[in-house]
């Protein structure tokens, strides 16, 4: 017996969804599984995972682990401090500035890092005056990095919500400027800034240029200057650390979607392909 | 029911000379209005006409170039929003969509220090009140428009607020749900004796529940007056066209009455002295009757259940709206010549111009 011309129809549309997912699959999965694959090969010896162990034993890798976890946890929060509270500021009593702010924001995108670096190693002159030469100075350039994917993602947190209309109803009880921001417009953009956290997080994971140009090590300056002298450890070093950026935006796509189930608000995520611009800088 | 301590005799509030413009354009051109103790008076009038510019003062939520708002005595101008102590609900939805309902409603509570039991109970108790105490539990986003508002008011009401400020609270919701809603916060409202602002743009609206309604026009208040005074004796021209229908009927004041529709009449205050003007006559006020051989003819016949309303057009060429009961016109029929009279026996005169 033979399939009727809409069963046929709908068996090619399977078998080119299946294609179309294997081929991009295999183009995603595949320079992964190299990676991980060289990164457990001795020559000569077969598979070890010494490499991955020497992830936590080589002090100038763990240190840099340590410095980019804690310069991501600063960026976040210096810039949720200074970004929310201006844009609420600004949705709510200035309107009229919100496009110079979007402007101001979106700038570091359109300056490539070498530019940056060049503008920012006069700042830094005074920056390591006044707080040392320590890495974790390095929040104040990553937060201007991050402006322009944190504000896209606050801002569509921010438009889905009746910020005017909320913010005028928890003043009419009694509620300061303070409380309507932390206890009203936080909770109901909680994914917007965890989504702005995330993207934080995973481009100051993975920056390079502007650390290495300033003679700042974090990780992937580290990961660098290892890979010259054992390759396949630095190699364990960037899967992992690309490994847990994919961890991060898998959490942020739960995270958005059982938020947006529990309120009517709904928050668009942001752009997922962000986290690679760092390394392309 | 609410407990005692719910309720709370309501505060004079006094509007003083209250100027506020946009850009060089006056939302409001010194407004004076007083609200007695415990009273509802609804400010009706078009889009634009500053209605909601004077309950943002009122609330905090915006300044005054100039004039004062008085609480019990108190001036109040220049303290913030969430110092004034008044419940607002809002014409969007306002309830916090992170909250449930009963939460919602303790969140002012809260801000005052109220402790847990207090506030649980106080809640449960305001939202049985407006008869959502099984939905505490729920969201914003799994209630009905008309639901989230009743949250609102409870809301609203569980701070005993001083004042109750209502801003186009039902512009959102269908009819049927508009017409249950707008009883209840009447309901309400007489129960807890809290003194209301509510404005609106639906005459309907304010005539059913405000104590008085004031009428405004371009920042200034037209009248203030109860419902059933403000409908049978505008003011003014504009008063008597915004509410209710209205014809107009051209006509010459002599000696203090008027020519209307062949039937000699008086005038009210506020109609010109003397001259040709326009009587404003509302459609309920005129009688309509088949006449062979009148010059007037119906135009236009609407069954409307137990009235119906019918255009006639005059020999001039002016067209009257006639509104009687259904069962005394069932002769007419487009086409029909009629008489029409008048019933009333003062009417407004206003200049053709007004």
């Amino acid at each position: 017996m033979t399939a009727s011309p809409r069963v046929r129809a709908r068996r090619r549309l399977a078998a080119f969804r299946i294609t179309v997912f294997v081929v991009l699959g295999a183009f995603f999965v595949v320079p992964l599984l190299s990676m991980a694959s060289f990164s457990v090969r001795v020559p000569a010896r077969g598979r070890t995972l010494d490499y991955w162990k020497q992830l936590g034993e080589n002090p100038e890798l763990r240190s840099a682990i340590v410095t980019s976890l804690e310069l991501a946890a600063l960026t976040v929060a210096l810039m949720l401090v200074l970004l929310v509270p201006t844009m609420v500021w600004v949705r709510l009593r200035v309107p009229g500035l919100s496009r110079i702010v979007e402007f101001l924001c979106l700038l570091p995108l359109t300056i490539p890092a070498i530019v940056l670096v060049v503008g920012l190693e006069g700042v830094y002159a005074w920056v390591t005056y006044f707080f040392g030469d320590s890495s974790l100075t390095l929040t104040f350039a990553y937060t201007v990095l991050v402006l322009p994917y944190a504000y896209r993602s606050i801002d569509a947190g921010l438009a889905s919500i009746d910020v005017v209309t909320l913010s005028e109803a928890a003043r009419s009880l009694g509620a300061s400027w303070f409380t309507v921001i932390v206890r009203i417009i936080v909770p109901n953009i909680g994914s917007a800034l965890l989504s702005a956290a995330f993207i934080s997080v995973a481009l100051v994971l993975g920056e390079f240029t502007i650390a290495s140009l300033l003679n700042y090590e974090n990780l992937q300056v580290v990961i660098n200057l290892l890979g010259k002298s054992d390759a396949q450890t630095a190699v364990a070093a960037s899967l992992a650390s690309l490994l847990f950026a994919f961890v991060l935006l898998v959490l942020l796509s739960f995270v958005g979607r059982r938020s947006s189930r529990r309120v009517t608000a709904t928050v668009a995520p942001a752009p997922a392909t962000s986290t690679t611009t760092p390394r392309e800088a | 029911m609410v407990t005692t301590s719910a309720t709370r005799t309501g505060l004079e509030v006094r509007l003083d000379e209250l100027r506020r413009s946009f850009g060089g354009v006056p939302a409001l051109d010194g407004l004076s209005l007083t609200l007695g103790q415990g009273e509802l008076v609804a400010l009706l009038g078009p889009s634009g006409c500053g209605k909601t510019t004077a309950l943002r003062i009122v609330a905090g939520l915006d300044e005054p170039d100039s004039g004062r708002v008085v609480v019990d005595g108190d001036d109040v101008t220049t303290l913030p929003a969430s110092k004034r102590d008044m419940g607002m609900v809002f014409q969007a939805y306002s309830l916090f969509p992170h909250m449930t309902a009963q939460q919602n409603v303790e969140f002012g509570l809260k801000l005052r220090g109220q402790d847990g039991g207090q506030r649980r109970t106080r809640s449960i108790e305001m939202l049985e009140l407006v008869g959502l105490s099984d939905q505490k539990d729920k969201f914003a986003s799994q209630m009905s428009g008309g639901q989230q508002q009743r949250v609102a008011l409870a809301r609203a009401l569980a701070i005993e607020p001083s004042v109750l400020l209502l801003d186009e609270p039902l512009s959102a919701l269908d009819a049927k749900v508009r017409a249950q809603l707008r009883d209840e916060i009447r309901r309400v409202q007489l129960e807890v004796g809290t003194t209301t602002l509510f404005v609106t743009h639906d005459q309907e609206e304010a005539l059913a529940i405000a104590d008085r309604v004031g009428v405004m026009n371009r920042g200034r208040l037209e009248q203030l007056d109860a419902p059933e005074v403000l409908y049978s004796r505008p003011a003014s021209a504009f008063v008597a066209g915004f509410v209710g229908l209205m014809n107009r009927v051209p006509t010459t004041v002599t000696g203090g009455t008027a020519d209307v529709l062949g039937s000699r009449v008086g005038t009210l205050d506020g109609s010109i002295a003397e001259g040709q003007g326009d009587a404003l006559v509302r459609p309920e006020q005129l009688t309509v009757a088949a006449a062979p051989g009148a010059t007037s003819t119906v135009v236009h016949l609407s069954f409307l259940g137990s009235y119906s309303r019918i255009t006639i057009r005059q020999a001039g060429g002016v067209e009257l709206l006639a509104q009687v009961p259904a069962a005394t016109v069932s002769d007419l029929t487009v086409g029909t010549a009629v008489t029409v009279s008048l019933l009333a026996r003062t009417v407004l005169v206003a200049s053709s111009d007004a």
